[in-house]
This record gives structure tokens, C-alpha cells and sequence, in this order.
């Protein structure tokens, strides 16, 4: 990122951005018409009615009790009170779609600790405190904590969202501008909390898709996840394949984002914190069915290990793992950023 | 007003009725308590600038330069530890509060005075925890103490300043209690409710607050402790606790705590501007109600410190449009404190300046508390140096802006003596604009993205901060200036007369410095507090 001295707006770089300034400038217009109003009424009865010996004002009497007094308190009780619902409503509006992904959104995995963001990318590359994203998608971070909280959070595409131990959270974006930008930890976490940054990298297409073809070598996240699984010997118990069932675990084919019924006869979703919680604490939620003989893998697996067994049990379930393998869609991208007249050979993390 | 006639011939005063550091330590005078109170407080007002001092001084530069992180981060959590729990809730209550509560509701004393004198000796000793972590070598979690960092990682004397909290939130718990019994209790005979001086309505609705939620932040702070020493899991996911949930908890206490600080200041506005208005305040009920509405809807709003930290969307929701709502009632004081000015006699002393200086900040620091309401913009902003701004606008710029114009106020009062008014009002001005030097450019940086709590930022952010730095080395002079000439004051100071600024407020009707028991006679109230159709305005200011 090339260093600059002074600057007074943040760049605005994600589909998310426009909206935020809308919303920043119209508070900022109202509060400035608010903050002069009283700064002149207070300058200008503070000359106007100035203490004159001898001299008493005429009509000295409303105290606010009266009705013209009524009707005053009134009006600035009911105008601020509507303006304000206005600023709540904006608001909550753009709130509900920064906290909604888009179905299509291509997912990446953050893991903070203390004190340095690490990156997973389905198809296997890895990257520390640097993120490179491709233009134009919908991008998803999924996100979670070794140790401490911390929150990741990207000025420049106004956003950022807590990540937190035992947990995951989600957060989302659509880069719009190549560029590097900085990525920051903003909630605090110990010594060296302003040394957790990082950039993130807006890549055209062309540019994403060599970056990646660069690779780790070690194959995609699930078929990590699923070197993991055998190394643990999850697949003693758990069949995998849909005609090897052998009844001492549920069969996780499948199993991904569907209903679950428990032993005790409630029901859940089988999402990313069920799974974690399954593999961590198995006894917490038990399917209907089954004895509570699974050992607890907690201090076994390391956070990213954990993702990685999550995509792998994901893949396990066909129409997910279609939906979300990312780079399988390189049309659309093309034709969106042919529709933004972006030049599909900018040099990436320059601007 | 009243029937008791004022300044008997008679010299003594509650300063001088007893000598000896004796009659000091021991004394059950609400009077003396305060000024014991207002000593404490201004020492740790001034250790709490002087860690201020020390961050701005560090963010001149985009490096590390003047501490390494782990000092910078003990500074900026002292500061906050400092000047919230040791300064700011304590200091207009305890001080200003405890002296004129007795004497505006025209009683003897508060109706505990043992607890009262209670409630400063475990000020004292949560103080010395905290003295004795920051001695040992300090905490460096933030004052807002965020599990599980706090409770599992940190290095600090987490503990020890856990319990200095823990203590001092029981001196809180008995002001409030004595408070409200006093109002309740030991009005003088005549004196309705809607008699009662604004800033005696202000002290009844943040005494409920103090009652109502310094338990939690105990409770809170308590469990931490059993978390970090124990490791008994409350917080850490590690022992199987929930992280999120210490902040549900923490806020709880600390977002109504925000009032604790700002309710006394706008008691002390609604006087200032009315006395020297030489008018009753405008809409007196509306304010009196506005503050008991703060106090109420202030337990209401504590999810919007949670927007990004997983909370749910719905619970979002909720929280943003009470957070909205808790915001009408200081409108409407903002609009009756100006309205009071119109058709009056102004008068631009010391306290005035202070006051109007109050209207401004906290009108900006109101306004942008809007911005973080907004749940879509909140995401941008929190954890950023635009809520930095914020809460400086609104804890300075008003609540210490609220209790300068206080002790300008009443200080005549206290200590029977005027104070220079040239040198004053320099002071008034230097804090005024000193202050919005030094945090006007923080909300730029805030929108910009830079982070709180950063010991190095990029270099992008740096004219601001340097700006930022300059007007607090004038803030901090604006600040020392009134130390200097009211301590002369003591000594120097032109005797001021039972009532220099011609109110009409019954502490204005006793000696200055007041007899020991307050009244001669037990006052008889005809009248509201506020009556000026009759009064003679002096020729001051």
C-alpha cells in the first residue's frame, strides 16, 4: 500500500459504501442544522436580551406553562422525534443488509489471534493479515477466535464484525474497486493490538485467478477436511458414504444445513456451530437414536483444522458444495465487470 | 422567599466552628464531606489528565515512540479507570450534591450523615486498591475490562482494580440512598415537589440510577474476578462461559452510568441559566420529568454498545429506536435551557460562559451519540475514534463543563469568597476551545476508520491527531487555570455575601459559608424556586 500523508474521507470501495456516505451525510446535515440553530439562539439571546440596568424585557411571564408554551415544548418534542425515527429506519435498513449474505456470496475463513488474522480460502490458499478478494463478487467471511475477541473491520468497505472465541460470525462485502486497503483489528486486545493489520487486496478477475492458481499445494480446504477426519478416525464411527452405514454414529452425507432431531425430541439445523459444538462437546446435543459414546475432540483440533472438517462434512452434501465452490462461475464475473468498465489488466494492489 | 433571615452577624461558618484534622475526619457535615469530597476528586482529576497528557502526547507521531504498547495501554486504561469511576461519577453528586441537596430541600444535614461520611471512607479505600494496582505495575484492559481478554490474558493487576471498582460502586450506592431519603423525607415544611430546585430533581433521578445499577456492574466485576482467580467459567468459552455475555452485563450498568455523569451537570445548567437569566427556567416540569425519563429509559438501551458483536438483529432493532427515544428528553432540555435566555436579563459570568459553553458540546455530543444509534452506521463507526469524540463531547464537554460552571457557581457559596473574574473567564474560553480542538478532529479520524485504543496508526491519520494533541496541551491549561485562582481565592478572594449572583434558590438565602446546622431557623417555603418577578438583579458579569 503506498503511504499517503493526508487524507480527509475514506476511500469508498465496496457496493456497501455509497449507502453508508448517503446515510453519514444526511446525519451530518441534520446535526448541523441542529447544533447552529442553538448556537445562534443561544449567541443571539445572549446579546438581545443582555442585562441593562434598569432595563426590564416586556412580557416576562411564559414560563413554558402556558399554552403557547405547551404548543412549543409540543413541536420540539414531535419534530426531533420524527426526524430521529428517519435516522432509525435508514439505518436499521442498511443494517439488514449488511447482516443478510447473498445465497451466492463465496466464502473465506478468518481466524484471529493475538496478534495476526489468518486466512483460509476454499481452495486451499492461505494468507496472513493480507486478504486478496476478487472484484465484483459477494464476498463472506466466516470467522472465529483463538484466544481473545478481536473485530475485523475494513474502512474502506464499511464494514467490520466482531470474531470471537467459541463462535463463529459472519460478515460480508462486495469489493468494487481495485485496490489495497486496510484491514484493521478495532476491538481491543492486548500488547500489541495496533499491530493487528492488515490489507486487503481487490483483484479483477483476470488478476484473482491467476493469484489463486498460485496455489498452496495442499489441496482444497475439504480435501484437507477430509485428511483430517481420516487422521482422527471420525470415519470409524461416522460412515461418510451414503450406503456404508453401520448405526454407531449418524451418517453425515448429507447432513449440512438439514433438520436434526435430538434425543430429547427437539430439533436443530445442522449448521457450522452445530457441527463445531458436535465435534467439541459431543454430549451437549445427542440425535435421536444414538448413545452418548463420542469422545470430545476439544484441545485436538486447532480452530482452522476445525473449518477445514467443516467443509469437508459441507462437501459431504452436493447441492451446498455446488452452490459455493467459488471460482466455478468465472462467466458472470466477467460480464459484471465488463458492465463496471473496469480495466480487466489494472495492476493489483496498486492505485 | 423564605422566613429565616440570612446572614447573622454571628462569624461562624462550618469551616470555622471546628479546627483540627480531627473534626475533619470524623465530621458528619454534609458540608465538610464535600469539601473533603472535592479535594479527592481533583487529585484524581488531575492524575486521569496527566495519563491524558501522556496518550495525546504518544499519538503526535504515528509511531511508538514515547512508551511501548504495553505502557500505552496502561495509560489509556488508567485514564479511563481514573476519570470515570474516580472522577466523573463521584464528582458533581458527591461534591456539589452532598454540599447543596440539605441546604436547597432546607435541612440540617443529609438524612444519613454517618453513612455519608461512610460513603467517602469506601471511596477512599476502593481508591487505594486501584492506587496500589497502578503502583504494582498497572492493568492494561481498557476500563470497559472486555472478557476473556481481562479474565484470561491479560498481565495486569486485574484484580485488584476489579475490586477498587467493586468497592467504590458501594460509596455510589450510599450517596444515591441518602439522597433519596433526604428528598423524600426532610424537605422543609412548604417545600412541594414542583418547589424543588431543577438541580435537586436531576440528583433524585441519578440516585435512582445509582442504586438501581451500581449492584450490576458489582455483580459483574465480582464474577470476573471469580473467573480470573478461580477460573470458575462465567465469560470464557475456554471454561465454557460466553464472552458476549459480560458486555450484555457490563453495559447494563455503564451505558445508564453515562447519565450518572450527565444528569448532575444538567442540574447545574438548569440553575446556572436560570439564575443568570434572572428567570425561571423555561418549562420546569418538562425538564424535571425529562431527567426522571433519562433515568428510566437509560436501563433500556445498553444493546447498542453490542451492534457488531454478534448480537441478534432483532435485539439490534430494539435497542436502536429506545436509544433513539432516550435521546428526546435531552432535546428538550437543550431547547427549554435556550428558551429560558429569551426575554431575560443575561448576565456573562464565569459559571454563564461555562454554561452556554455546556449547551454547545453537549448539543454536538448529543447529535453524534444519533450516529451511533443508527445501527447501519454504527458498523462503520464503533470502535472508532468518532465514538472516542463522542463520549469526550459528552463526558467533558458536558458533564465537566456542567461541574466548572457548578463550582464557579456555588463556590462564593462554599468558601464565602469571590474568585478573580478576568482570569475565569480566560479559563472558560481556553476549555472551550481548546476542547473542540482537541476532539472536533477525532470525529474526522473516527469516519476515516482509524481505531481506538491504537498505540501506532498509519501515517494518513496523523495531521488530525497532531491537532488533536495541540488542543489538548490548551485544554490542559484551561484546566489548571481554576485550580490556581481559587485556591488563591481562599485566601485572596473578596468576601462574597450570602447571595452574589442574586438567585433565588434557598442556599442563597444563608451566610456564605453556611452556619454549621445550615439554617438559623428552619425555613418556611411559600413560594416556588424560582421567583424572580420581584427580584433586583445585580449589576455583575
Amino acid at each position: 500500500m503506498e503511504p499517503r500523508s493526508f487524507q480527509l474521507f475514506p476511500d469508498a470501495a465496496s457496493s456497501i459504501a455509497g449507502q453508508v456516505d448517503s446515510l453519514y451525510a444526511f446525519f451530518v446535515l441534520v446535526s448541523a442544522f441542529f447544533s447552529l440553530l442553538i448556537a445562534f439562539l443561544v449567541i443571539f439571546f445572549a446579546y438581545k436580551f443582555r442585562f441593562r440596568p434598569g432595563i426590564i424585557p416586556a412580557g416576562n411571564t411564559d414560563d413554558g406553562h402556558s399554552v403557547g408554551g405547551m404548543i412549543l415544548e409540543i413541536v420540539w418534542s414531535v419534530i426531533p422525534l420524527g426526524l430521529s425515527m428517519i435516522m432509525f429506519a435508514w439505518g436499521a435498513s442498511i443494517y439488514f443488509t449488511e447482516s443478510r449474505p447473498p445465497a451466492d456470496s463465496m466464502e473465506i475463513f478468518i481466524t484471529g489471534k493475538r496478534w495476526m488474522w489468518k486466512v483460509q480460502h476454499m481452495e486451499g490458499a492461505r494468507e496472513i493479515n493480507e486478504l486478496h478478494v476478487p472484484m465484483n463478487r459477494n464476498i463472506k467471511l466466516t470467522m472465529t477466535s483463538e484466544d481473545v475477541i478481536h473485530d475485523f473491520s475494513i474502512p474502506a468497505f464499511r464494514t467490520k464484525a466482531d470474531v470471537l472465541p467459541g463462535k463463529y460470525t459472519t460478515e460480508w462485502f462486495q469489493p468494487t474497486k481495485p485496490g489495497a486497503y486496510h484491514i484493521f483489528c478495532a476491538e481491543y486486545c492486548g500488547t500489541k493490538h495496533s499491530g493487528m493489520v492488515g490489507t486487503v487486496y481487490v483483484l479483477n478477475q483476470q488478476d484473482y485467478q491467476d493469484w489463486l492458481a498460485r496455489g498452496s499445494g495442499e489441496g482444497s480446504m475439504a480435501e484437507q477436511g477430509q485428511a483430517l477426519f481420516n487422521q482422527l478416525g471420525c470415519g470409524n464411527c461416522h460412515p461418510s458414504l451414503v450406503n456404508n452405514y453401520n448405526g454407531r454414529a449418524p451418517n453425515l452425507a448429507g447432513i449440512y444445513n438439514n433438520k436434526v432431531t435430538l434425543k430429547d425430541g427437539t430439533a436443530t439445523r445442522a449448521d457450522e456451530a452445530y457441527i463445531r459444538e458436535s465435534v467439541l462437546f459431543p454430549q451437549a446435543k445427542i440425535v435421536a437414536g444414538y448413545d452418548d459414546i463420542m469422545p470430545t475432540f476439544s484441545g485436538l483440533i486447532s480452530e482452522e483444522g476445525m473449518l477445514k472438517l467443516i467443509e469437508y462434512v459441507k462437501s459431504l452434501s452436493p447441492q451446498v458444495n455446488s452452490a459455493e465452490s467459488a471460482p466455478s462461475k468465472p462467466v458472470t464475473d466477467a460480464a459484471a465487470e465488463q458492465k463496471a468498465g473496469r480495466n480487466p489488466v489494472n495492476p493489483a494492489g496498486k492505485k | 422567599m423564605i422566613t429565616a433571615t440570612a446572614p447573622a452577624k454571628t462569624e461562624v461558618n462550618y469551616l470555622n466552628c471546628e479546627h483540627g484534622l480531627k473534626s475533619w475526619l470524623l465530621t458528619g457535615d454534609h458540608k465538610r464531606i464535600a469539601v473533603m469530597y472535592l479535594i479527592v476528586v481533583t487529585v484524581f482529576f488531575f492524575m486521569g489528565g496527566l495519563y491524558a497528557a501522556g496518550i495525546r502526547l504518544e499519538l503526535a507521531t504515528p509511531a511508538g515512540d514515547l512508551f511501548d504498547s504495553n505502557t500505552y495501554n496502561k495509560v489509556f486504561t488508567m485514564h479511563g479507570v481514573l476519570m470515570i469511576f474516580f472522577f466523573l461519577i463521584p464528582s458533581i453528586p458527591a461534591t456539589l450534591g452532598n454540599f447543596l441537596i440539605p441546604l436547597m430541600v432546607g435541612a440540617k444535614d443529609l438524612a444519613f450523615p454517618k453513612i455519608n461520611l461512610l460513603s467517602l471512607y469506601i471511596y477512599a479505600v476502593g481508591a487505594c486498591f486501584t492506587l496500589w494496582a497502578l503502583i504494582s505495575g498497572g492493568v492494561d484492559t481498557g476500563w470497559t475490562f472486555y472478557t476473556p481478554f481481562s479474565s484470561s490474558y491479560s498481565n495486569g493487576y486485574v484484580i485488584t482494580v476489579g475490586l477498587g471498582i467493586f468497592i467504590n460502586g458501594f460509596s455510589s450506592i450510599l450517596t444515591g440512598l441518602n439522597f433519596i431519603v433526604t428528598i423524600h423525607r426532610m424537605r422543609s415544611p412548604g417545600l412541594k415537589w414542583f418547589r424543588l430546585p431543577l438541580f435537586v430533581w436531576a440528583h433524585y433521578a441519578t440516585s435512582i440510577i445509582m442504586i438501581l445499577g451500581t449492584p450490576v456492574i458489582a455483580v459483574t466485576l465480582f464474577l470476573l474476578v471469580l473467573e480470573r482467580g478461580l477460573h470458575i467459567g462465567f465469560f470464557d468459552p475456554a471454561y465454557g462461559g460466553d464472552p458476549v455475555l459480560f458486555q450484555h452485563m457490563f453495559w447494563f450498568y455503564s451505558h445508564p452510568a453515562v447519565y450518572i455523569m450527565i444528569l448532575p451537570s444538567m442540574g447545574v445548567i438548569s440553575e446556572v441559566i436560570s439564575t443568570f437569566s434572572s428567570k425561571k427556567p423555561f418549562g420546569y416540569t418538562f425538564i424535571a420529568f425529562s431527567s426522571v425519563a433519562i433515568a428510566v429509559f437509560g436501563f433500556l438501551v445498553w444493546g447498542h454498545h453490542l451492534f457488531v458483536a454478534s448480537q441478534s438483529t432483532y435485539a439490534g432493532l430494539v435497542f436502536s429506536i429506545l436509544s433513539y427515544i432516550v435521546a428526546i428528553p435531552s432535546a428538550i432540555k437543550v431547547f427549554n435551557w435556550t428558551a429560558t435566555m429569551y426575554n431575560g436579563r443575561v448576565r456573562l459570568t464565569t459559571p454563564m460562559l461555562y454554561a452556554l459553553g455546556f449547551i454547545g458540546l453537549f448539543t454536538i455530543g448529543g447529535l453524534t451519540g444519533l450516529f451511533l444509534a443508527s445501527m447501519g452506521l454504527d458498523v462503520h463507526l464503533t470502535d472508532t475514534y468518532f465514538v472516542v469524540a463522542h463520549f469526550h463531547y459528552v463526558m467533558v464537554g458536558g458533564a465537566i463543563l456542567g461541574y466548572l460552571a457548578g463550582i464557579h457557581f456555588w463556590w462564593p457559596k462554599m468558601f464565602g469568597v469571590m474568585y478573580p473574574e478576568t482570569p475565569s473567564k480566560i479559563s472558560a474560553w481556553l476549555v472551550f476551545l481548546g476542547f473542540n480542538l482537541t476532539f472536533f478532529p477525532q470525529f474526522i479520524l473516527g469516519y476515516m476508520g482509524m481505531p481506538r485504543r491504537y498505540h501506532i496508526y498509519p501515517p494518513e491519520f496523523q495531521v488530525f491527531n497532531v491537532l488533536s494533541s495541540a488542543g489538548a496541551s490548551i485544554l490542559g491549561i484551561g484546566f489548571l487555570l481554576p485550580a490556581i485562582y481559587l485556591t488563591w481565592s481562599l485566601k485572596y478572594g473578596k468576601p462574597a455575601g450570602p447571595n452574589p449572583w442574586g438567585s433565588t434558590t434557598l442556599e442563597w438565602q444563608t451566610a456564605s459559608p453556611p452556619p454549621p446546622t445550615n439554617f438559623d431557623v428552619t425555613p418556611v417555603i411559600t413560594k416556588e424556586a424560582y421567583d424572580y418577578s420581584h427580584e433586583e438583579v445585580l449589576d455583575i458579569g
